[in-house]
C-alpha cells in the first residue's frame, strides 16, 4: 500500500526484514530539495545534493540533476530507484524520438513521456520530477510531473521534502525575465534556505544552466553558501 | 477434458493456490523458513592504478554464525569483481547471472566490457524484482575509461562513487573511509585503507566477523585476489595443557584373564519335498 507522500519519509511497499536494520532495507529516498527556475535566456535548475536510507545519509554528493538531452534535464525527487529508472526510459524513447525527428525534441515531449510514465504506473512508483529545458519552439521551459502523473508547465517550481519551507520565499522574491546572475543566486538562495530547515536536505548545491548555447554545470560547496539567520 | 491426444492446458501466469495454505501456516506457529543474510562489511575505493574492494568473511542466520569463512568478493569478468550484502543466496545467484551475461557480451563484441554494463544489468534485475530480491552490492572494476566503483542497491538504485561501503557494517567502514581516503593513493596505502575499514566493521558490527578478504584490480595487468589477506581474530596459544605423559601413574597391580573361545557348529537337515512336483501354487 501506497504511504503517504512526504518525500524525506517514503517507505512505501517497505520489504522488511527484522535481521537487517531499519536503513538497510529502507527504500532509499532522496529527501530532497529541488527547484527550477524560468530567465531571460532560459532555465537555471538546481538540487541539493543528500540521499537517505532512513537515518543513514547513503551519499551526500548525489548528483539529481539527470541528463535526458543535451537541452533537457530533470530534477529528481522520491525513490531513487524509480526515478533513475524513469530517467533512463524517457532517455531511451527521447534518443529514439530524436532519429526519427532529425532535430532536437521539444521539452514538452519530455514532459509527457514522463507524465506518461508516472501516471501509468502511479501506484507503484513514489517518483516527484521536474522537467527543465530549452527548445526552439518555445525557449526556457518548466514542467512539473508531481507525484500521481500530472503535468503542469510553471515559470518556476519547487520540489522535494524541503521545498515546504520556502514556497513563501520563491512566492516573495520571484520575478519574471530575470537575468541569469539574479536567477542563479535566486535559485542558490532558495535551496540554501531549504537544506537549512530540511533535515532530509543537505550537502552541496549543484546547479545547472540551459540556454540556447546547452548546459552549463556548477557545484557551490557547503562553505560558500550563501549565509542566512541562523539563531 | 484432458487426454493423451488433447493435453489439458496448465492455466498461464503465476499460480498463487498456496498463498491462502501459507497464510493459514503462518498464523498457526508455522512461518516459512528465512533466507540466510550475511550481516556484512564490503567496501570499494578507487586507488591511484584502479580498485581496490574488501569483505570480511562472517555469514549469520539471525544470532548463529553459520558460515566463519565465506567468500563475498563474487567474480563477473576478468576486469570486474563484485562484494555483496544482504540474502547470500540472492547476492550469489544475481552476480552469477550477470557474469554469465558479460561473459556472453565480451564473447560478442570481443571487447573488454565496461563496468557500467555490469551496473546497468544489475540495477535493471534488481529494479525488475521490485526489491524483492535482498542483494545489495559495491561493484567494483576497470574499463577504458578509468577505474570505477558502483554501489547498487536492492531496490535498484545506483551511486557512483570514488569510495563506497555496504552492509551492516557500513557506518563503521564509512568512518575509516571519510578520515583517511583522499585521492590518487598508491597501492599500499590503498589496502591500509580498506584493511582499516573491514577491521573496523569486524570488531564492532555484530553481523560482521573473520578474516579480510580483499581484491585489488589495476588498470594494468590481472585482477589479484586476495582471500584471507589478514585473520583478523587469531586465536591465542594455550599457556597449559592437561595431557600427561604415558607412565606418570604408577603401576600398582596386574592380572591378566584368558579368554578360552569355544566353536561349535550347528547344522540343521532340510527335509526334501516329497510332494509331487507337478503341484502348482
Amino acid at each position: 500500500m501506497k504511504a503517504s507522500i512526504i518525500m524525506a519519509t517514503a517507505v512505501v511497499n517497505a520489504y522488511t526484514d527484522p535481521c537487517l536494520p531499519e536503513w538497510m532495507n529502507a527504500p532509499h529516498s532522496t529527501g530532497t530539495s529541488i527547484m527550477a527556475c524560468e530567465f531571460n535566456g532560459g532555465v537555471i535548475i538546481g538540487a541539493d545534493s543528500r540521499t537517505t536510507t532512513g537515518s543513514y545519509i547513503a551519499n551526500r554528493v548525489t548528483d539529481k540533476l539527470t541528463k535526458i538531452t543535451d537541452q533537457i534535464y530533470c530534477c529528481r525527487s522520491g525513490s531513487a530507484a524509480d526515478t533513475q529508472a524513469i530517467a533512463d526510459i524517457v532517455t531511451y524513447h527521447l534518443n529514439f524520438h530524436k532519429m526519427e525527428l532529425g532535430e532536437p525534441p521539444l521539452v514538452q515531449t519530455a514532459a509527457a513521456i514522463f507524465r506518461e510514465l508516472c501516471y501509468n504506473y502511479r501506484d507503484s512508483l513514489t517518483a516527484g520530477i521536474l522537467v527543465a529545458g530549452w527548445d526552439k519552439k518555445n525557449g526556457g521551459q518548466i514542467y512539473s510531473v508531481p507525484i500521481g502523473g500530472m503535468v503542469q508547465r510553471q515559470a518556476v517550481s519547487i520540489g522535494g521534502s524541503g521545498s515546504s519551507y520556502v514556497y513563501g520565499y520563491v512566492d516573495a522574491n520571484f520575478k519574471p525575465n530575470m537575468s541569469k546572475e539574479e536567477a542563479i543566486s535566486f535559485v542558490t538562495n532558495t535551496l540554501t534556505l531549504a537544506m537549512l530547515r530540511d533535515g532530509s536536505s543537505g550537502g552541496v548545491v549543484r546547479l545547472g544552466v540551459i540556454t540556447e548555447q546547452g548546459v552549463e554545470r556548477s557545484v557551490v560547496l557547503g562553505d560558500k553558501l550563501p549565509k542566512f539567520y541562523e539563531g | 477434458m484432458a487426454s493423451v491426444l488433447v493435453p489439458e492446458i496448465p492455466a498461464p501466469g503465476f499460480s498463487f493456490e498456496n498463498c491462502q495454505r501459507n497464510a493459514f501456516l503462518a498464523k498457526n506457529g508455522f512461518p516459512a523458513p528465512k533466507a540466510t543474510k550475511t550481516g556484512t562489511t564490503i567496501v570499494g575505493i578507487i586507488y591511484a592504478d584502479g580498485v581496490i574492494l574488501g569483505a570480511d568473511t562472517r555469514a549469520t542466520e539471525n544470532t548463529v554464525v553459520s558460515d566463519k569463512n565465506c567468500q563475498k568478493i563474487h567474480y563477473l569478468a576478468g576486469n570486474m569483481y563484485c562484494c555483496g550484502a544482504g540474502t547470500a543466496a540472492d547476492t550469489e545467484m544475481t552476480t552469477q547471472t550477470v557474469a554469465s551475461q558479460l561473459e556472453l557480451q565480451r564473447l560478442h563484441t570481443g571487447r573488454t566490457v565496461p563496468v557500467e554494463t555490469a551496473a546497468t544489468l544489475l540495477k535493471r534485475m534488481l529494479f525488475r524484482y521490485q526489491g524483492h530480491i535482498g542483494a545489495a552490492l559495491v561493484l567494483g572494476g576497470v574499463d577504458r575509461t578509468g577505474p570505477h566503483i558502483f554501489c547498487i542497491y536492492p531496490h535498484g538504485s545506483v551511486d557512483k562513487l570514488p569510495y563506497a561501503t555496504m552492509g551492516s557494517g557500513s557506518l563503521a567502514a564509512m568512518a575509516v573511509f571519510e578520515a583517511g581516503w583522499k585521492p590518487n593513493m598508491n597501492e599500499e596505502e590503498g589496502k591500509k585503507l580498506v584493511r582499516d575499514a573491514i577491521a573496523a566493521g569486524i570488531f564492532n558490527d555484530l553481523g560482521s566477523g573473520s578474516n579480510v578478504d580483499l581484491c585489488v584490480i589495476r588498470s594494468s595487468g590481472p585482477a589479484q585476489y586476495l582471500r584471507t589477506y589478514e585473520e583478523a581474530n587469531v586465536k591465542g596459544k594455550k599457556q597449559g595443557s592437561y595431557r600427561y605423559a604415558p607412565g606418570t601413574t604408577a603401576v600398582l597391580k596386574q592380572r591378566i584373564i584368558p579368554l578360552e573361545v569355544e566353536s561349535v557348529a550347528v547344522h540343521t537337515v532340510q527335509p526334501m519335498d516329497v510332494e509331487a512336483s507337478h503341484s502348482r501354487r
